[in-house]
């Protein structure tokens, strides 16, 4: 660009000389250009015999035309792998289609190093249609093929990666599998297997479970404790996973114990609030709430007392409709403080009335668009449209109602219904 | 899935001929035979299939397990026979498929009467005294040589195909043969291929048998020929005047010619 005068002008115009250069290039023989191609050259007999090869070959194989024509075939220029390659694929496709393009081979060059390249190959044939020789071009693949090696390795990686990926998903999947089946054996050995049939008393309970990986802290259970009176107890361990699930676990043998021995409802929150404190000491305090109960049979009624540490009050449904909430307020977390208060309630069961307990997953499921707490008094509400019922249709319905929360009920839920038979049942089972 | 849909079986020549099937080897399909198919259709019933996982096979039907032996392939060739209900016929194997036929006979001598070994090689790797001609080094290379040209194989052959106006009946469907073989189908008839050894069941070959061999073979060296042809008693060597590992298409005249002789001389 130091031309004097500058402007655009047609390339070598002006320059004197730099035509004729021009002229002189295109007039290059078309035996120069075949010699000193950028690419190799080669003809060789149908045998693969060399007949001709460029001087730009013959260059990148370190060898000497006396050495190749008449002397070599083109297969002899091959790794042993290429061989076979050549055998097997690229001469007999050769052969049918008269026309090969861009076979990457490895030739071996005087020197023994590999010098990678990308074959074509055209098959002339005379008039008739006779095959006569074979054309071949030969292009230096150095780059392409380091390249074309460095996508194979990725691939390679990339396919290993997902096999490794595949195999801890599998491993994780089952792992999971397993933790859950140990988890819901676990959480059923803390549960009565079934409640027991108490003559002349209907009985129903229920446990979700929120979450198939972790352990809940509900538990209930009901057992008789002579031919007139059953105890029962439903409660809520601070808490989930295996501490609550040890938690729950000497909870419910505590209070299965200590009923055996006194049946005072108040008394038994009070040994299991000793225990508690006993076994969970310093930083590490573990409590829960509790509903415990003894019940008696009267005549055509139920007494039943009741004691309750910190647990959501009890619902009594009348055969007429009525939903009467056991006073306990004021009752005290138990295992929480020593000298911890319990309150005590008293009701008694008619034909065709029903006791529930119930933990606070339920009233404290979360419903609607803002997503409100469900409450107490949606539950009476609840409870009071299902009356006349009995245990297993109170149960069944509020089951129902857990199921519509959806996600909206995110903590394990027990409830335990007990309850007479209206008069006009005519047996166990029915309609209760 | 039919036999016939799943190998890819194509039956031609003379129906009342005896039956010649045409085993094609490692790298290739039932083309292979084009060249020599018309002449031994002259006198002969010719079938053809593919293995499964070559050509215009099901692929769907391929299992690595099944195909990682001879005894594989063999049961391919057997099931083709059982097919077409076959009696005493010739099985023509290339390559790699002389082998196969060998077992395939062994499994169903009823049906496959006799046998014409192209370029056979019971064994390619040398090993104690023995000279296959490759070490297990080389059958490595050839692997990454597959490697190396799968990646643009059936993307250059479409065209290649399509700009070859003077050979009009190659047609298209050979852009699904050759080219459409599936890397990893490719890579396991590879290993089983090159480095199986089959010497053992030579002795046991009593079916009359022609041996095909080229004067020049980079594959199947003519030591390799003459220690098949002593192998098996009774069989006959020939020797054909052609370069390659593939005579039935470097000497296709001569090829046919050497099979119809072996053919006729069975007599009915």
């Amino acid at each position: 660009m130091n031309r004097p005068g500058g402007g655009p002008e047609e390339p070598g115009a002006g320059l004197p000389g730099t035509h004729a250069a021009f002229t002189a290039l295109l007039e290059d023989s078309a035996e120069e250009l075949y010699e000193s191609a950028p690419c190799g050259y080669l003809s060789t007999l149908l045998d693969g015999t060399i007949a001709k090869i460029n001087a730009t070959l013959l260059g990148w194989l370190g060898l000497s035309r006396g050495e190749v024509v008449g002397r070599m075939r083109f297969s002899d220029l091959l790794t042993v792998g290429g061989k076979l390659y050549h055998e097997t694929h690229f001469a007999p496709l050769l052969r049918i289609q008269g026309h090969l393009n861009g076979i990457a081979l490895d030739l071996r060059t005087a020197t023994g190093s590999r010098l990678p390249v990308l074959v074509t190959s055209t098959l002339k044939r005379s008039q008739d249609g006779e095959p006569l020789l074979i054309r071949t071009t030969v292009f230096d693949a150095t780059e392409r093929r380091a390249y074309e090696q460095e996508l194979l390795r990725a691939r390679r990686a990339a396919e290993e990666a997902r096999r490794a990926a595949e195999e801890a998903r599998r491993q994780a999947e089952a792992d999971r599998e397993r933790l859950c089946q140990t988890l819901a054996v676990l959480q059923h050995s803390l549960l009565p297997e079934t409640l027991p049939d108490i003559p002349g008393v209907r009985t129903a309970c229920h446990y979700h479970t929120a979450s198939t990986m972790q352990l809940g802290g509900d538990f209930y259970d009901l057992f008789e404790l002579d031919d007139r009176r059953t105890a029962f107890f439903l409660g809520d361990v601070c808490g989930k996973g295996p501490q609550a699930a040890a938690l729950t676990s000497l909870t419910r043998y505590t209070l299965r114990t200590a009923l055996l021995h006194d049946v005072d409802p108040v008394a038994n929150l009070g040994t299991l609030n000793t225990v508690l404190l006993d076994r969970y000491t310093g930083d590490d305090p573990r409590y829960c709430t509790a509903a415990v109960g003894v019940m008696e049979r009267v005549g055509d009624t139920l007494e039943v007392r009741l004691a309750s540490g910190g647990h959501p009050p009890a619902l009594v449904i009348r055969v007429d409709g009525r939903v009467e909430t056991l006073d306990t307020r004021g009752g005290m977390l138990v295992g929480a403080l020593p000298a911890a208060r319990f309150v005590p309630a008293r009701t008694t069961l008619r034909p065709g009335d029903t006791l529930l307990l119930y933990t606070d997953g339920l009233t404290e499921a979360r419903v609607g668009p803002h997503r409100e707490l469900y409450g107490d008094e949606a539950l009476v509400s609840f409870a009071a449209g299902l009356a006349p019922t009995g245990p297993h249709r109170l149960v069944e319905a509020l089951k129902d109602l857990l199921r519509g929360f959806g996600d909206g009920l995110d903590d394990d839920t027990a409830l335990l219904a007990i309850g007479l038979p209206a008069r006009t049942d005519t047996g166990p089972g029915i309609a209760t | 899935m039919s036999i016939h849909r799943r190998n890819n079986i194509r039956v031609t020549g003379r129906a009342s001929g005896r039956t010649v099937v045409l085993v094609h080897g490692f790298g290739c399909d039932q083309n292979m035979w084009r060249l020599v198919e018309p002449a031994l259709a002259e006198d002969n019933r010719v079938v053809l299939f593919d293995y499964v996982g070559a050509g215009g096979s099901d692929l769907s039907a391929w299992q690595e397990e099944r195909y990682s032996s001879l005894d594989g392939y063999a049961r391919d060739v057997v099931e083709v026979c059982e097919e077409l209900d076959l009696r005493d016929a010739v099985v023509v194997g290339h390559s790699v498929s002389a082998m196969t036929g060998v077992l395939a006979r062994a499994l169903a001598p009823e049906r496959i009467g006799s046998l014409v070994m192209v370029c056979p090689s019971p064994r390619y790797i040398d090993e104690d005294g023995y000279r296959g001609g490759f070490t297990a080094e080389d059958i490595e290379e050839l692997l990454e040589s597959l490697e190396s040209n799968y990646l643009g194989w059936s993307a250059t052959m479409a065209p290649v195909i399509m700009g070859n106006p003077d050979r009009p009946e190659l047609g298209e469907e050979l852009t699904n043969s050759f080219c459409a073989t599936d890397p990893d189908i490719a890579r396991v008839f590879a290993r089983t291929t090159f480095l199986s050894d089959s010497r053992e069941d030579l002795g046991g070959v009593t079916a009359p048998t022609l041996i095909l061999e080229c004067e020049q073979d980079a594959i199947a060296p003519p030591e390799v020929g003459a220690y098949v042809h002593a192998a098996i008693p009774g069989s006959r060597l020939v020797t054909l005047a052609a370069t390659g590992h593939c005579p039935q298409l470097s000497a296709p005249e001569a090829t046919a010619a050497a099979i119809r002789s072996f053919v006729s001389a069975l007599g009915r």
